[in-house]
């Protein structure tokens, strides 16, 4: 049985102290100990900014890419490798700047692969600039009268695009947390959880207290995550409110599904010799 | 009288068939024994605008298009005035004699015209309007005198369709256009012929499915890509025959995210690759960099089209030479290979995937449209077994006696064994971060040049592995022309006319451009009288990249970059000139 020591590094995390990447790490380990995962058994792709510094943190299978792509790489390893535990790991910007077409089309494949995305709504790694989710009015090194556009919202995006699992959870809520991802595993298909998260140098709005407002947790409500519609009301609801916990969950085909990709017999795993091809060349004689 | 020995070609509208009848003659020629090349010209469109294909028919091994065309199909009016200059002095022309207007003054003065009512041949027996040029088809036929026979075979045995009717009507259709010609018309005084030889079983293919057949022999087993002229016909063969070879075929949202998905499957064990042309590749440029310094193996295919931009996405030029050897940020290793013709195609590619494997370092595999797209006549044989070369990848077991793996360990060679995720005792980081052995973060001037030369390292330690220049001709040559990818074809074809008329050529061929082979392209060149670099693009990249490997100018840059290929006649008039 694995312990959260076994999927930690010896490189110490540089986050700021206080940063929210400091609740999400311990969490997702967690996750992984709660599923009785082994470190070699999962695959950690990320992308860049703060949260996927991460990658030399997590003692499991890390592929730390380029800003943006973490999802494409983690369907190209998930294709590849069915047995692994495949998670993208992904800030706003990545995520949803310049990863978005990514994100709608991942989405729409529903594959067997987690995405998790740290939403504090900056460019942090960049000392604060605008993010996609960054809100009207925020003012930010790159907005300093103000965000005049309209953030984007990643999980109606999500549920409109075929994500078969959505939630969102909170970075300072750790054991709740920790829960979503274990469940955003454990579901076949694509999940994506949206984790608002501090950024507690560059974002002096969207604080401890300013979540504290606004956040309540949908298992205390009548909410049924098997009611898309009514998953779609709550992501789109237009006052302050934010929801945490699994918002939609449905089992539908996956890619491997379509692909009638099998798991008992990962290709990767089988001798690869010459392949003929000789029958097939009738057709060009 | 020729026999065996000539060019024919067609030309209409866009949308009229011109390509599947033009690749129906070929393979026409091809089961009665005969050697053909392919040539086709057409715009970005769909419907309208012009289309031409030309098949170069010869008893023998033929490399490259050949001009004069002594057959000339013209569906419209504009065929005929595009293409009359083309023309032999004992040429024929069959054309639609309802739309084109002959002869006209534009035509030598000795063709030989053969109108015939093709419209009201296909309406007369009910066929639909497309078949206008299965009538051309089997006029060309009667003209080369064909047994009759034949028309119904080949049309029986080749059209894709199973629907019998469709079938029925082509054979009806060309049958009268075989009959009409025979019937209104002597053939007895054309000057070329058809005689049927023995065919071993050869087939005809373009460089792209070569690339995709090769491709799939090697193991590929993940293909993503992104359509882009003229990488396309690679990603159709590979969604075709996917389901059968157990291929997980993905077409992507764009080119960045074919590059990523295919990566992915490299690191995690699979062999994958993606196609694409110059403004895809640029897409890709990023992801093409990151490959190299996570050291994951990557196989990328550039198949070359004139730019800069958009330019001329259906023609055909060599421009991305320096493009491809620089892309992505900073300097790292990659092999850049350039096969010249379909066989070429076959054999490069699983050393393609051997070389991505074995250093753990991108491979960009580079064509044009020329050879990308054009059908050649090639022996079965040439697909030989392939040999798998995956490089060092450690077990489980072999993982358990190493006390502390380390993914990025600094080797002679520079490569490192890599531990596929899932492996148990395997578990490391890749990082695009520059990082130490462990692949953890590492920014010290130390561990940084350590790192960026154990890189390096690896394409010195290759250099025993590459594809060696191709030397070709007379060891004494009056001069050496040296060239990359397509343009082997027709280098060969006037190697073949300038030593019948006595000049001494010979021809020296790069098949691996990164890294540069210096010394086998030195011994060469140092015995060579005169040397012309032979490109189809503006600047002479390969002359440039020629002086930085080894110092050395080539005497000449033969250049053309107007879309077109070399043709044969052409380059021996050019090359005469140099000498």
């Amino acid at each position: 049985m694995s312990t959260q020591k076994d999927f930690t590094t010896s490189y110490t995390p540089n986050w700021c102290p206080g940063c929210g990447n400091f609740g999400i790490f311990p969490a997702t380990k967690m996750a992984f100990v709660e599923l009785g995962l082994e470190p070699h058994q999962v695959a950690m792709i990320f992308d860049i900014g703060c949260s996927s510094n991460g990658s030399n943190f997590f003692r499991v299978y890390s592929f730390h890419g380029i800003h943006g792509r973490a999802l494409p790489v983690a369907e190209g390893v998930k294709l590849a490798n069915p047995e692994l535990t495949v998670l993208a790991d992904a800030g706003d910007g990545g995520g949803f700047g310049e990863g978005m077409s990514h994100f709608i089309h991942t989405a729409r494949t529903n594959i067997d692969i987690t995405y998790l995305v740290h939403d504090n709504h900056l460019y942090s790694l960049t000392t604060g600039q605008t993010s996609p989710t960054s809100g009207r009015g925020l003012k930010t090194k790159t907005a300093p009268g103000g965000v005049i556009d309209r953030p984007f919202n990643p999980l109606a995006a999500a549920l409109i695009n075929g994500a078969t699992f959505v939630a969102q959870g909170f970075s300072s809520d750790i054991p709740h947390l920790a829960g979503l991802i274990k469940k955003a595993i454990k579901h076949r298909g694509f999940a994506f959880i949206n984790i608002l998260q501090l950024c507690v140098t560059f974002n002096k709005v969207n604080d401890q207290n300013w979540y504290k407002d606004r956040i309540y947790k949908l298992e205390g409500t009548n909410h049924d995550s098997s009611d898309y519609y009514r998953a779609l009301a709550v992501a789109t609801r237009e006052d302050s409110k934010l929801p945490l916990g699994v918002l939609y969950q449905a089992e539908k085909p996956t890619l491997s599904d379509g692909l009638q990709l099998t798991v008992k017999t990962p290709l990767v795993k089988q001798p690869l010799t010459n392949v003929d091809i000789s029958k097939s060349l009738e057709k060009y004689s | 009288m020729l026999v065996n020995n000539f060019s024919w070609k067609i030309g209409g509208e866009a949308g009229y068939g011109i390509k599947s009848i033009g690749a129906l003659l070929a393979r026409s020629m091809m089961r009665l024994g005969l050697f053909v090349f392919t040539y086709d010209e057409y715009p970005s469109l769909i419907r309208g605008g012009h289309n031409a294909f030309e098949v170069t028919v010869s008893p023998g091994p033929i490399n490259a298009p050949k001009r004069p065309i002594n057959i000339l199909v013209a569906l419209d009016q504009t065929t005929l005035n595009q293409h009359a200059n083309e023309l032999s002095d004992d040429a024929a022309v069959i054309y639609n004699s309802k739309t084109v207007k002959a002869p006209t003054a534009l035509l030598p003065k000795n063709t030989r015209l053969f109108p015939l009512p093709l419209q009201e041949i296909v309406s007369k027996l009910g066929g639909q309007k497309i078949m206008h040029n299965t009538v051309a088809w089997g006029a060309s036929l009667a003209l080369l005198d064909v047994d009759f026979d034949f028309v119904k075979t080949m049309i029986e045995s080749s059209f894709d369709t199973k629907d019998p009717k469709i079938i029925l009507q082509n054979i009806k259709v060309a049958s009268e256009g075989f009959e009409y010609l025979r019937r209104n018309y002597s053939i007895k005084d054309f000057n070329y012929k058809v005689e049927k030889r023995n065919n071993p079983g050869r087939i005809l293919m373009t460089g792209n499915e070569a690339i995709a057949w090769a491709a799939i022999k090697a193991g590929c087993k993940l293909y993503a890509g992104y359509p882009m002229t003229p990488s396309t016909s690679i990603l159709h063969t590979m969604a075709d025959n996917a389901d059968e070879y157990g291929i997980v075929f993905r077409q992507t949202e764009d080119e960045i995210s074919a590059v990523n998905m295919v990566i992915g499957a490299g690191y995690a064990g699979w062999r994958a690759m993606t196609a694409t042309s110059g403004g895809g590749f640029a897409l890709m440029s990023e992801s093409l960099g990151m490959a190299a310094t996570l050291e994951v193996p990557l196989v990328i295919v550039e198949a070359m089209r004139p730019g800069p931009s958009t330019g001329m996405p259906t023609w055909s030029g060599q421009g991305d030479l320096r493009f491809v050897l620089s892309a992505s940020q900073d300097e790292f290793p990659r092999f850049v290979l350039a096969p010249g013709d379909v066989e070429q195609c076959l054999n490069l590619l699983p050393i393609a995937f051997n070389l991505a494997e074995k250093y753990q370092t991108p491979v960009v595999v580079m064509t044009d449209k020329h050879l990308a797209e054009c059908y050649k006549t090639i022996d079965r044989a040439n697909f030989k077994p392939v040999t798998i070369e995956r490089g060092e990848v450690l077990s489980e077991s072999q993982l358990a006696k190493i006390k502390d793996y380390k993914r990025y360990a600094y080797t002679d060679s520079g490569v490192s064994p890599r531990a596929l995720p899932g492996t148990k005792g395997g578990v490391h980081l890749v990082n695009s971060d520059e990082h130490n052995e462990s692949g953890f973060t590492d920014e010290s001037s130390e561990e940084r040049v350590k790192m960026m030369d154990k890189r390096f390292r690896k394409l010195e330690a290759a250099r025993k592995d590459i594809p060696q220049p191709v030397f070709e001709g007379d060891g004494h040559a009056d001069i050496t022309l040296i060239g990359w990818g397509s343009t082997r074809g027709v280098i060969l074809e006037t190697l073949k006319s300038l030593q019948s008329q006595g000049v001494k050529a010979n021809f020296l061929q790069i098949l691996c451009l990164s890294p540069f082979p210096k010394e086998a392209v030195m011994n060469v060149l140092k015995k060579s009288k005169k040397i012309a670099i032979v490109e189809n693009n503006k600047t002479g990249q390969l002359a440039g990249w020629l002086k930085e490997n080894i110092g050395l100018d080539p005497h000449y840059k033969v250049l053309k970059y107007d879309g077109r290929p070399f043709f044969t006649e052409e380059l021996i008039e050019t090359v005469k000139e140099l000498l």
